[in-house]
């Protein structure tokens, strides 16, 4: 048991620090970023690259850097302190993800180094508009087609498909739309014919993307993994994906947190700093609970999200889902309150942070659907 | 970073946890389980056990019976304990007076009292609460007035829990009424059988005597039971409520009965089946648990820093695990009533105690643990703390 960064650790986590402070210091840095046409600047992109964080999670003989979750951990909590517009969650963590737990030798070698110096970009097309947040529930189809495939079908909310080349799309290959098994992935590239996206910025200030796929024919190597088993590729891709979020959405209420404190101290009512009433004293104590103990559960999922075994991962996951959703949630709402009526406003810091969080509250699973997985699962203590 | 035991502190979880479960009567366990009131006489007899094997005060300085476990095997000691229903050694013996006297007592004091502590040989009492002093502590007024080689003690404490069993009563006492609060405060060591002090039972909201009120009228205390300087016992209250603080969370406790709940659970019946196929009470008990991870991660966490600061000031972090801690336990016994439901309604009476199941005690426990909100630094007190102390406000 310990908590201690090692030195490799600490070193990424002051660069990754020092690289978001000064490129996103201010709200009108990560504004000017969002309205660029892919919502980020290529330039950062780049920089990230250089930073080494594009290639984090990949083995080092495939062209990456050999991290693990906790690595990753580092970096999305401290992108996510400082609202990085970038698309590290939906390139590295998910699209990457599950190139790296199910790519071939030779797909990985083909997209790894791309990938890790910046040049190529991935996306996970998993969402349906019926499935809501069950895993298993895949409409779009991919037929056999001479050597290769035939996927034709619809995803919806793909994170940051606009600025992908290569596609990671799912795709029923057998059984019913509801079957776990018979699910498989692919590789599509961006601009397969019969492929046509409809992007769109989210309430977040980020990018997503409505996908229609007709007839788009694949080569037989575009199959991910082996054919009708992606679910349980899916499962840990979203599961890691969890865990990254948790930890991203610990580095915004911090944020948030700290802005709100911040704010008692300075803003002036009835003659007093206003963090002198004794009510918003306690609101602020209670945010702080708040967000260390989701801090406790992002780490949490952070050292379960590794293991492959889904029925000791998947509840472990979960309840860190519903524990930072919470969170999340109790921490926006009441730095809104606490900061009055300028806390409404988008030419605020904080309300930008609050949307993040409203955001990441809806990806992957709300609160319900994550409480059911933990509660089904017989919950996380033995009965005595 | 690395969340996992190692292999020697999982060994040292097993070997606690069997010596618990083999050792311990049964018959005991059972009763703080069940939340059935505890003799003295178990008590004593637990606590005598774990003694015998070196455990009874495990982190109390060497010489005096520690054992010199790092902070993550005392959290394991004290969560197995708590999951094996075990009673806690005596909070006023074990974590209150005994460190105090440990640390800043003279050494004929520590002869004299300290393996009688551990023992259980004499039962100790916590005089520190008065009518007029709460939260505020420092504004208590009991008097200590020195007459030759005597204190003579004048005034009143309350709240004493358990005090009705006890053989002795470490008090804060006001020795200077010049000096302002904090400053004229002296920590003095009481024989409970001195002429002069009486004491009142206070009957709790479950129905229990467990805590009363202590009068002291003119009680003769021989000057050699001051604890190290006159004046300075707010400082040795100060440690000895910080070290209080951190045990508080209670995490084995809360874990034991949320197991116990989703035992019982699934032998109440309820409409066609039992209440643990009603969706909407395992999703309560589910919330429950995933907050409790979250604490028990936060208290390794807290308790990891503990090896890297200075031991003797209170951690503010800690009040977190006070808060939710306390917060937790009481979310427990809440399920427990409902679990209970109208079995929960009959009040147990002395004379069939014995026969009745635990339904009956389900209330009576969730009513007595909306104390641990109250007590130890109230929730809202620490909320006060981590407001001044962490976030500068
Ligand atoms: C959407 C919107 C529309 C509005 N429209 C109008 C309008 O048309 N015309 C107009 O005149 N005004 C308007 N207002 C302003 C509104 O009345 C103020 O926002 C409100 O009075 C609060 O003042 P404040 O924003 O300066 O917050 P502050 O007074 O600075 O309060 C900040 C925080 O401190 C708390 N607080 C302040 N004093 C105390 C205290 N003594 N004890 C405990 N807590 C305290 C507050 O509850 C709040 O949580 C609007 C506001 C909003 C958000
Ligand atoms: C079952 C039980 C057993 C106990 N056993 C012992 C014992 O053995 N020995 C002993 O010495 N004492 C004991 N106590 C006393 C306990 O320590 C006190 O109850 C506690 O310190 C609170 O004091 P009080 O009850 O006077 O409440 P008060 O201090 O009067 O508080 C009343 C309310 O006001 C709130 N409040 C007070 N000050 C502030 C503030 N500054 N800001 C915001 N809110 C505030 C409190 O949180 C509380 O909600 C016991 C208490 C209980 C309930």
């Amino acid at each position: 048991m310990d908590f201690d960064l090692t030195d490799e650790q600490s070193l990424l986590k002051d660069s990754v620090t020092r690289w978001a402070a000064s490129r996103y210091g201010s709200l009108e840095q990560v504004e000017a970023a969002r309205r660029k046409p892919l919502g980020f600047d290529e330039g950062a992109w780049a920089q990230l690259a250089e930073l080494g964080l594009l290639g984090l999670p990949f083995a080092e003989e495939d062209g990456g850097f050999g991290g693990g979750p906790v690595e990753t951990l580092i970096a999305v909590e401290a992108l996510g302190r400082h609202l990085a517009p970038e698309p590290y969650l939906a390139s590295v963590v998910l699209g990457g993800g599950a190139l790296r737990l199910a790519g071939s030798a030779a797909q990985r070698e083909a997209l790894i180094p791309g990938i890790a110096e910046g040049s190529h970009r991935l996306a996970l097309a998993h969402g349906e508009r019926q499935a809501r947040y069950d895993r298993f529930d895949v409409a779009t189809t991919a037929r056999r087609d001479g050597g290769g495939w035939r996927l034709d079908g619809a995803k919806c909310v793909v994170l940051n498909a606009d600025a992908a080349q290569t596609l990671v799309v799912s795709a029923r290959t057998a059984g019913g739309r509801r079957d776990a098994d018979g699910i498989s992935l692919f590789l599509v590239p961006a601009d397969a014919p019969g492929l046509t996206l409809k992007p769109y910025p989210t309430q977040d200030g980020g990018r997503a993307a409505d996908l229609v796929l007709e007839g788009v024919a694949l080569p037989a190597d575009a199959l991910l993994g082996e054919a009708d088993a992606g679910l349980p590729v899916i499962e840990r891709v979203l599961d890691e994906g969890i865990a990254a979020l948790s930890a991203e959405a610990v580095g915004v209420m911090e944020a948030l947190h700290a802005l709100t404190v911040d704010y008692l101290k300075t803003r002036k009512q009835f003659g007093t700093a206003i963090g002198g009433f004794q009510a918003l004293q306690h609101r602020a104590v209670d945010m702080f609970v708040a967000l260390e103990q989701a801090r406790s559960m992002a780490l949490y999922a952070t050292m379960m999200a590794g293991s492959a075994d889904a029925a000791e991962r998947g509840p472990a996951v979960s309840a860190a889902k519903v524990q930072v959703n919470r969170a999340a949630r109790f921490v926006g709402q009441e730095a809104v309150q606490l900061h009055g009526g300028i806390g409404m406003t988008l030419e605020y810091l904080g309300a930008h942070l609050f949307r993040r969080l409203t955001t990441i509250e809806y990806l992957f699973g709300d609160t319900p659907h994550h409480l059911r997985r933990v509660s089904d699962a017989g919950g996380l203590l033995g009965a005595a | 970073m690395d969340l996992r035991f190692t292999p020697e502190e999982t060994a040292f979880r097993q070997e606690v946890r069997a010596f618990f479960r083999s050792e311990i009567p049964e018959e005991i366990r059972r009763k703080v389980s069940e939340g059935r009131s505890l003799a003295r006489e178990d008590y004593v007899t637990s606590q005598r056990i774990l003694n015998a094997k070196g455990w009874a005060v495990p982190h109390w300085p060497k010489e005096w019976g520690g054992q010199e476990w790092d902070p993550i095997r005392r959290y394991i000691f004290m969560e197995e304990l708590m999951q094996a229903a075990v009673p806690l050694p005596l909070q006023f013996n074990c974590f209150m007076v005994g460190p105090v006297i440990a640390a800043f007592g003279n050494e004929a004091q520590k002869a004299r009292f300290l393996p009688r502590i551990a023992n259980l040989d004499d039962w100790w009492c916590q005089g520190f609460s008065e009518p007029g002093a709460g939260s505020d502590l420092a504004s208590l007024k009991t008097r200590a007035v020195r007459d030759g080689d005597h204190y003579i003690v004048d005034g009143q404490k309350t709240w004493t829990t358990l005090g009705q069993y006890a053989d002795w009563i470490f008090c804060l006492v006001r020795t200077d009424p010049t000096a302002k609060k904090q400053a004229g405060i002296s920590f003095l060591l009481i024989d409970m059988k001195s002429p002069g002090i009486s004491v009142r039972p206070i009957i709790t909201i479950d129905g229990r005597h467990e805590v009363n009120e202590v009068f002291f009228d003119s009680v003769r205390v021989p000057a050699e039971n001051l604890v190290g300087e006159e004046n300075k016992g707010w400082d040795y209250a100060k440690f000895l409520l910080a070290n209080e603080r951190t045990g508080i969370a209670r995490i084995g406790l809360t874990k034991e009965r949320v197991a116990r709940v989703k035992r019982l659970a699934r032998e109440t019946p309820a409409g066609a089946g039992t209440m643990w196929d009603d969706a909407d009470f395992r999703a309560r008990v589910a919330t429950i648990e995933i907050e409790l991870k979250a604490l028990e991660i936060t208290q390794m966490r807290v308790v990891a820093a503990q090896s890297r600061r200075d031991a003797s000031k209170p951690d503010p972090a800690s009040s977190i695990l006070k808060i939710k801690g306390s917060e937790l336990q009481q979310a427990a016994t809440e399920l427990l009533v409902e679990l209970a439901g109208p079995l929960s309604l009959p009040a147990p009476v002395a004379n069939d105690v014995d026969a009745l199941g635990w339904e009956a005690f389900a209330a009576p426990t969730y009513l007595n643990t909306r104390k641990v909100s109250i007590y130890g630094g109230s929730n809202e007190i620490q909320r006060n703390v981590i407001a001044k102390a962490i976030l500068g406000l």
